[in-house]
């Protein structure tokens, strides 16, 4: 009977997956993070090691949920908005409005495991459209508590 | 100015050590308690639970793996319920009504109530989705479960704490 019940409601969400919440997952299949070149993509290790050595300035940017960019994020990046929904990628576009072309800009997200994030692969397809050619898109495996801020490196908190 | 760099770089090393985030930091520790109002509008006190075996799950509508596992909950809710099993859902989404309209249609049978910095911080940090909490009858923290998981062998564990009411 609990068997029956759970198909009933796997029916009933069925019909979810056509909703404006939802239709970041039917995208996700066209700018996931695996659609991401290889090239473009940075290690945890590899940014710390950029941020400390700073000789570069990248602009550092949160492009995935606004709670956890409040709880923890890398220092000097800005919030950018959630890269899954049109409304994010609109501020997504603000943020790098007056950025040269080739200014060296670092994407993360790290809400969910990296094969499932909605946010990433669309941030970074946007700013592959506007032509920005100096992007790397921070590799987090499982999610940034576990890959960024339990290794050790930099956080800050807050707005 | 280098000072001022300096310490904004020390102040932001020490605010990662000190974030609790981490595997195991609750374990067997009691289950901070929170009250918070649930997406239809009722009270609620994680406190007055004690008794049950609680799983408090934190999920986001935009979170594909929490899309798998709320109709299983959902469905352990009815099934374990007069065992003495409650879920609570905590959403991590920045606004309220992306998950009010999903919980509208699910009709999961059990709360739903908001996520903020307090909470997530009060459970050592929710930086990655979805994180769930099992909590036993007596309001310890049993397991965190971080990370898509399976589900099955998590609905074993439960009907195991269900099955012993001394322990936990």
């Amino acid at each position: 009977m609990s068997i029956l019940r759970s198909l009933a409601l796997c029916a009933l969400l069925a019909p979810l997956a056509a909703l404006p919440a939802r239709a970041q997952f039917a995208e996700q299949s066209q700018s996931s993070a695996s659609s991401i070149p290889q090239s473009h993509v940075i290690q945890a290790d590899a940014l710390n090691q950029l941020l400390q050595a700073g000789k570069q300035k990248p602009a550092l940017l949160q492009v995935g949920s606004h709670l956890m960019y409040m709880q923890a994020h890398i220092p000097g990046s800005q919030y950018a908005g959630p890269g899954s929904q049109p409304e994010g990628l609109a501020k997504l576009r603000t943020h790098v409005a007056k950025l040269p072309k080739d200014q060296l800009i670092v994407l993360y997200c790290g809400c969910c495991p990296w094969n499932r994030c909605p946010n990433i692969g669309p941030a970074y397809a946007e700013l592959a459209r506007l032509g920005y050619t100096n992007m790397k898109v921070l590799y987090i495996a499982a999610n940034f508590g576990a890959d960024w801020v339990s290794k050790g490196y930099a956080v800050e908190k807050g707005e | 100015m280098q000072w001022k760099r300096a310490s904004s770089v020390a102040a932001a090393l020490l605010l990662g050590a000190s974030l609790s985030f981490g595997q195991g930091s609750l374990l067997n520790k009691p289950a901070p308690d929170f009250t918070r109002t649930t997406l239809d509008g009722k009270s609620l006190a994680l406190s007055s639970l004690r008794g049950r075996v609680v799983l408090l799950n934190f999920w986001a509508t935009w979170c594909a793996p929490c899309q798998a596992e709320l109709p299983r909950f959902a469905a352990w809710q009815r099934q374990y319920a007069a065992q003495g099993f409650s879920v609570v859902a905590v959403s991590m989404d920045d606004g309220p009504e992306a998950p009010r309209a999903l919980i509208r249609r699910l009709q999961p049978g059990f709360p739903v109530v908001m996520g903020d910095d307090d909470l997530a911080t009060l459970y050592g940090g929710v930086l990655g989705l979805p994180v769930s909490f099992l909590i036993g009858r007596d309001g310890t923290v049993v397991e965190r479960i971080e990370g898509e998981t399976d589900l099955a062998a998590l609905e074993a564990r439960i009907a195991k704490l269900l099955a012993s009411p001394s322990s936990h």
